[in-house]
């Protein structure tokens, strides 16, 4: 890479905070398409490895008296199941397995990103974006199929006096479809930002005098980032669950 | 100090250069490449689909089914205890009724036991006073006997004395003159 051979070249002050979210081959060859098997395919294959380990192999024993592994697979279970009765409702529970997929899929890529020199598939926005997307239409079908026409009462604000209530429907409107935009950029921008500035610490590590400063503040970082990976995939559900209460009730 | 403080700047200053130059050369951001976007939407489609397919035909019908099972336990384990507490304050309340019984029974036999008593008593009282009474009549007799008797031989004694006493003052009294006046000081 350019950027490479010129730090090389330099050999001093180096900051390439974005290298770490290149995609590449992982077999050789510059070309990537659609089916190359690159570091995403990578990262996210031991997302569904992590997942399967936690939640299959964690309680294939089905003790009466949990494990450990058993635990943790119990309480996320627990956690999701609480979250999606609570927020959306019994009717949303149809929907818990599909949540259950989005959340396990966010906290593992999240926290497996933490690793150093791993991969983190959520700090792209290509993944984001589609997570956001299906949920927004998942959303809205769910939306139409059980409430007809009468899904759109959820921009028409009946609470609200007659003469406001078509300027309300249009900033209900427009807020309604800013929802997976920043539904995704929230995501990806709480995850790249927080790897990004751990790089830059990193990069400032090469000069003598300021690394011990450096190193403290990548360590302080790196522990608001393993918060930051649980709340953002915490937040991406729990509101997932909003829109799909939106969907099932409604009214206001 | 202050010259390595300036090549630290210099360094910086020329890595801001090789920044720009990369920015330049390669999109600043990998996110906003979009040609490796339809290959990282396969693949997290895939993940994705695979992942649901794990959680909900293996994983959450797994734990649904401990959970449940456990609940069930519990509850049931529950139902046991009281049911035992029920039984242990059932039996408690039986204790309570016998032994309120036995106490009522104790009380009566005691009851029984002192009237029986005491009529026994009462009748060997009374027997004891009977036989009481009947030694008294025979002891009052004997004394009135030897009383009697008493009275006689002071008689006999007086007259032997009054007999006596007159020979020593030298008079001669024949018996029937003491006798009599004896009798008549006696009476008197």
């Amino acid at each position: 890479m350019a950027s490479e051979a010129h730090g090389a070249e330099t050999g001093g002050l180096v900051f390439h905070p974005m290298d770490q979210f290149i995609v590449k081959p992982l077999f050789g060859g510059d070309e990537i398409a659609w089916y190359t098997i690159t570091n995403v395919t990578l990262w996210m294959a031991v997302a569904v490895l992590a997942v399967i380990a936690m939640m299959v192999l964690g309680t294939s024993r089905r003790a009466m008296i949990p494990s450990r592994s058993q635990s943790v697979g119990e309480l996320a279970y627990g956690f999701i199941y609480k979250m999606v009765e609570d927020v959306a409702g019994k009717d949303g529970l149809k929907f818990f397995p599909y949540i259950m997929t989005l959340f396990m899929f966010i906290v593992f890529a999240n926290f497996l990103g933490l690793i150093p020199m791993s991969f983190t598939t959520t700090s792209h926005f290509a993944v984001t974006v589609v997570l956001a997307l299906l949920v927004f239409l998942t959303v809205t079908i769910v939306g139409f199929v059980k409430n007809g026409i009468g899904f759109l009462g959820l921009f028409w604000v009946s609470s609200a006096p007659l003469p406001l209530r078509p300027i309300l429907a249009v900033i209900e409107l427009i807020s309604y479809f800013v929802r997976p935009v920043s539904h995704s950029i929230r995501l990806a921008g709480n995850v790249m930002a927080g790897h990004a500035v751990i790089k830059v610490f990193a990069g400032f590590a090469a000069i003598a005098v300021v690394s011990p400063v450096s190193v403290v503040a990548i360590t302080a970082m790196y522990g608001l980032e393993v918060l930051v990976a649980f709340i953002q995939a915490y937040v991406f559900t729990i509101l997932t669950c909003v829109y799909l209460k939106d969907a099932l009730h409604p009214s206001h | 100090m202050a010259t390595e403080t300036h090549e630290a700047a210099e360094h910086a200053a020329e890595a801001m250069n090789g920044a720009h130059e990369a920015a330049a050369s390669a999109p600043g951001m990998p996110q906003l490449d979009f040609t490796n976007w339809g290959n990282q939407i396969f693949w997290l489609l895939v993940t994705l689909v695979v992942i649901y397919f794990v959680l909900s035909r293996i994983a959450l019908p797994r734990i649904a089914a401990v959970l449940a099972e456990r609940q069930g336990t519990i509850t049931n384990d529950i139902a046991k205890a009281e049911e035992l507490k029920a039984k242990a304050v059932e039996a408690e309340e039986a204790y309570n009724k016998a032994l309120a019984e036995a106490r009522a029974e104790a009380q009566r036999i005691a009851a029984e036991t002192k009237a029986e008593m005491q009529a026994e008593l009462d009748a060997a009282v009374a027997k004891a006073d009977a036989q009481i009474g009947e030694k008294l009549a025979e002891s009052e007799k004997a004394i009135a006997e030897i009383r009697a008797g008493a009275v006689d031989s002071i008689k006999d004694v007086a007259k032997d004395t009054a007999a006596e006493i007159v020979a020593a003052l030298g008079s001669d009294a024949d018996a029937k003159t003491v006798e009599a006046a004896v009798a008549a000081r006696m009476e008197g």
